[in-house]
């Protein structure tokens, strides 16, 4: 069946960019499931008329970029044909006068920073898996930066989008000028859509220019009660911080502490670390800097000092890179991701302290921007009771709600875990708008079946 | 409108909450457009549960229905062209909440913009969006419409302070999006909602982030001979990556109408002004004055002031903001156009704007949110003169489609409503309609909520349609 499929893919993009042989599709698999197919189209108009032909033949599509980021979501219900979007390169439109670029969703993100970079412009999407990840992909898969604090997510600079929807159809929204109500924001619907909506083929920004000088500062605590008011300190102060992180001792022990050039900061493997990043001129980076020391000494801080450029940036990788760090710290990583208000913090990281001490298993803490907590559980290997355990702290989190505004799922975990602990379950229960939102977008249900909230949107 | 249903609503929210006669409705015709259109019955319902009732009865008997906040719209968002039931979320004006530690405020639609910062400045926050009307717009409008203003330019447009809304579909059913988080699980139920000019659901509350003020804030008005120094001084700001908080252009003309009318000592004999406010922490703030002041004396700029304290910043700011009021001197009937360009071709948008008035033998001024090349060129024409109508009309269209081919968009904060809804083809193909036609069938499928906005109706497709009151020219179709 895969032949009459093939020969249609092939007119479309060529014999050279599809691919049916089980040792090509092996890296196009999603938690186990591998494709029949894998198709590389090279433009917006190859993606769409794969997709038309997809329709047609009612097989099931995942698109994706760098492949990164998926093992976020549940597994397929029904995956046929990867739709690798990496060929489609290239700036669209920059024109750096404006601060906004347009640019297709297969380029690298490392190499669209390096463009941007030469214009002393950055985007603020500091996002795991950066040196591979594309453009595409990374709106796709939703995951935050450190620099969300500052700069916002996402959703606050993409101004607009070109993406195949599920008609085949090959559509817009938004556009290249950074302030636009003409037509519905369909661009904001595709950060963390997982593909489930349409297919994304390029992506205007806003960017932002690269300040004179990009600084930060560490300060350790006691504990993290200690760590927790010199946060909301500094929320509270005239600062305005690029970047609020703060990491539990074992964070620190296993991601910072022997982690060049930040080693030479000596960071306290048995302290809480908090991390404020924060640019301009010298003259305000050295306000920053006096401010910062002040309310460390105010908040009882063991050590705090002052970062420059380098190590900045260094510090910026670490964090960056978190949630993927701690995914590949053991073999069966499970990491979590919580929301909460900032003044339900301190709750929610005592509840989840002690829902996982009563497990085994080292679990690494990363708070971001006093809003976001990211759990990682690093089982031994060869634990046989790890999934029940695992699956008990799960469920305990179930006691929260109500008592805690709170977001949870599991970004990552092995898949085979998946089916028993389901990622999503605490997703909000009324999701009809957001199934009558795929529909909309994706009438035939082509796209990423069964991987995003719920399981099944169309059901 | 059918008598029983009027009575039934009449029990419901009490006769005092129902408007039906003629002399009434006549009020309710109107908004901050141009364009009128009078509703059959005007409710005032004072909680979400009402709504609820009111628009299960409007689809049981097939009535339309359109939200209306305090009717200073400049699309015809709010205006009732099918007719039917108006909403109006007047008494829905309470504060429901102020979160101080999570910066967040839950409101009811019907609170005026303003309003909420007046509560909440003793605490040392702000509601960002600060469109001109925010004194009397309604965060329920500026929700759906997705509202600017001045300082969006630094702080984004409403639609990056909402976090949480609450529904009544049209079908009648309660529910809600988002929360106090700011995060979503699935889709950005928010960011599809927000600017969805009223045509998806109601919404009947609001959780909104409040910023906190900043440290410092420094007015400069610079002064300029010719509006391209003015004009190629803010190119050369976004070029040099210096962003200030807002930076708002007047021409020099236009000027003169608005120094009459508030006196904040703005030039008279100047070309062009720009108004530019700077926030931050103090070294922040006084790094960026003089950047800009070097930027602005680069491209010759005949003098930079700095408001001396906040009585004159509040001064220049109302010259700003009353700017459009002030222009009913200068004729009797004017047109703004919203219309949005890339910010480096802000140069040879406003020669083209100049060259296309001239073109019709029109005078058009310019007053506008220059930082984030959102244009508001301002046609000035005498309705009684049908010619010169014909002309205005002509050239607020081709000002529009000029944006549109330069790289912009059709508009950057007035909405497309019912004033632009036939140009929304120069920016969008039948594919793109397809699509915003599915997402409106599922939220809308009866299209009872907001019909006629929006979308196209293939009614003289592609044609600015500007209109004038019957007041000022009967013979001029409304």
């Amino acid at each position: 069946m895969a032949t009459s499929l093939a020969a249609r893919f092939e007119k479309t993009v060529g014999a050279a960019h599809v691919k049916t042989a089980a040792d090509s599709l092996a890296g196009y698999r999603v938690d186990g499931i591998a494709p029949a197919i894998l198709v590389q189209p090279e433009s917006p108009e190859q993606a769409a008329e794969i997709v038309r032909i997809a329709i047609e033949e009612q097989r099931g599509v995942i698109p994706c970029g760098a492949r990164t980021a998926m093992q976020i979501g549940m597994p397929p219900s029904r995956y046929d044909v990867a739709l690798e979007m990496t060929r489609l390169t290239g700036i669209a439109h920059y024109d750096p006068g404006d601060l906004t670029i347009s640019v297709n969703a297969g380029m690298p993100l490392a190499e669209l920073a390096r463009i941007l970079a030469d214009q002393n412009q950055f985007l603020p999407l500091a996002v795991p898996f950066f040196e591979r990840a594309t453009i595409g992909g990374a709106i796709a898969a939703g995951l935050d930066s450190p620099l969300r604090h500052f700069y916002g997510t996402a959703r606050d600079f993409l101004i607009g989008a070109e993406f195949v929807d599920g008609a085949g159809a090959l559509t817009k929204s938004g556009g290249r000028v950074v302030k636009n109500v003409t037509g519905y924001d369909f661009h904001k619907l595709l950060n963390g859509s997982l593909g489930s909506l349409a297919v994304i083929t390029r992506l205007n920004f806003r960017t932002f220019p690269l300040q004179q000088s990009r600084r930060g500062f560490v300060a350790s605590f006691e504990n993290q009660a200690a760590a927790l008011a010199f946060v909301k300190a500094l929320g509270d102060s005239a600062l305005t911080p690029t970047i609020i992180d703060f990491v539990s001792p074992e964070f620190a022990e296993l991601f910072l502490e022997e982690r060049s050039p930040i080693a030479s900061l000596r960071i306290d493997p048995q302290a809480w670390t908090v991390y404020s990043g924060f640019e301009g001129s010298n003259g305000v980076c050295d306000r920053y800097a006096r401010d910062l020391a002040r309310l460390a000494r105010m908040a009882s801080a063991k050590n705090a000092v002052t970062i420059l450029d380098s190590q900045a940036a260094a510090m910026l990788e670490i964090l960056r890179e978190a949630p993927a760090l701690m995914s590949r710290a053991a073999g069966q990583a499970i990491v979590f991701r919580f929301a909460a208000l900032p003044s339900q913090l301190a709750d929610l990281l005592r509840a989840l302290r002690s829902f996982a001490n009563s497990s085994w298993a080292p679990s690494v803490v990363l708070v971001r921007s006093a809003s976001i907590v990211y759990l990682g559980m690093l089982p031994r290997d060869g634990d046989e009771s790890t999934l029940k355990q695992v699956s008990y702290f799960w469920n305990s989190v179930r006691s929260l709600r109500g008592r805690i505004e709170l977001h949870a799922s599991i970004l990552f975990c092995p898949a085979e875990w998946k089916p028993e602990l389901n990622v999503w379950q605490y997703a909000p229960s009324n999701d009809d708008l957001q199934r009558r939102t795929k529909k909309a977008f994706d009438p035939g249900d082509t796209f990423a079946r069964g991987r995003l909230v719920g399981g099944n949107l169309i059901s | 409108m059918n008598p029983s249903i009027i009575s039934r609503l009449q029990s419901l929210l009490g006769p005092r909450n129902v408007l039906s006669s003629a002399e009434d409705l006549a009020l309710y015709e109107y908004d901050g457009s141009v364009d009128r259109a009078r509703p059959e019955l005007v409710v005032f319902p004072s909680c979400t549960d009402y709504v609820s009732k009111i628009v299960k009865l409007a689809v049981q008997h097939d009535i339309p229905l359109v939200g209306r906040g305090a009717g200073t719209g400049l699309s015809g968002g709010a205006l009732p062209r099918g007719g039917g039931i108006m909403i109006a979320f007047g008494r829905m004006n309470k504060i429901l909440e102020v979160d101080v530690e999570n910066r967040r405020a839950r409101v009811q639609p019907g609170v005026v913009n303003f309003d909420l910062t007046r509560a909440v400045e003793h605490l040392g926050l702000y509601f960002a969006p600060d469109p001109s009307s925010q004194k009397s717009c309604t965060i329920g409008g500026n929700v759906s419409e997705n509202s600017g203003g001045p300082h969006t330019l630094a702080y984004g447009v409403t639609t990056n302070h909402v976090t949480g809304l609450e529904l009544v579909l049209p079908d009648g059913q309660i529910t809600r999006i988002g929360g106090k988080l700011g995060e979503v699980l699935g889709y950005d139920m928010c960011g599809l909602l927000v600017g969805s000019e009223g045509t998806l659901a109601l919404v009947t509350e609001i959780i909104a982030k409040l910023s906190k003020k900043p440290e410092a804030v420094k007015t400069l008005l610079a002064i300029f001979e010719s509006v391209d120094d003015a004009t190629e001084t803010v190119t050369d700001l976004t070029a040099k990556a210096i962003t200030p908080a807002a930076c708002e252009m007047m021409d020099g003309w236009t000027l003169c109408a608005v120094e009459d009318y508030v006196h904040a000592g703005f030039p008279r004999n100047c070309g062009a002004v720009l108004l530019i406010e700077v926030e931050g922490i103090a070294e922040a703030v006084a790094g960026q004055v003089l950047a800009i002041a070097e930027v602005c004396k680069a491209h010759s700029a005949r003098e930079v002031r700095t408001a001396k304290d906040d009585c004159e910043r509040e001064l220049l700011w109302k010259g700003r903001k009353t700017a459009f009021g002030a222009l009913g001197r200068l004729a009797p009937s004017n047109y703004v156009l919203d219309a949005v360009i890339p910010r480096s071709k802000l140069p040879q948008a406003l020669r083209r704007v100049s060259e296309i008035g001239k073109e019709h033998d029109l005078k058009i001024g310019n007053i506008f949110h220059a930082g984030d090349g959102n244009l508001h060129p301002l046609v000035l024409f005498d309705p009684r003169d049908r010619k010169q109508f014909e002309r205005a009309v002509q050239a607020s269209e081709a000002i529009v489609r000029y944006c549109v081919e330069i790289g912009g968009a059709l508009t950057g904060e007035h909405g497309v409503g019912m004033e632009k809804n036939e140009l929304m083809t120069l920016m969008f193909t039948d594919a793109d309609f397809a699509l915003m036609r599915r997402v409106h069938s599922q939220f809308n499928p009866t299209g009872l909520l907001n019909p006629g906005k929006v979308f196209p109706l293939g009614k003289g497709c592609g044609e600015t349609r500007i209109r004038v009151s019957p007041m000022h020219n009967p013979a001029v179709p409304v």
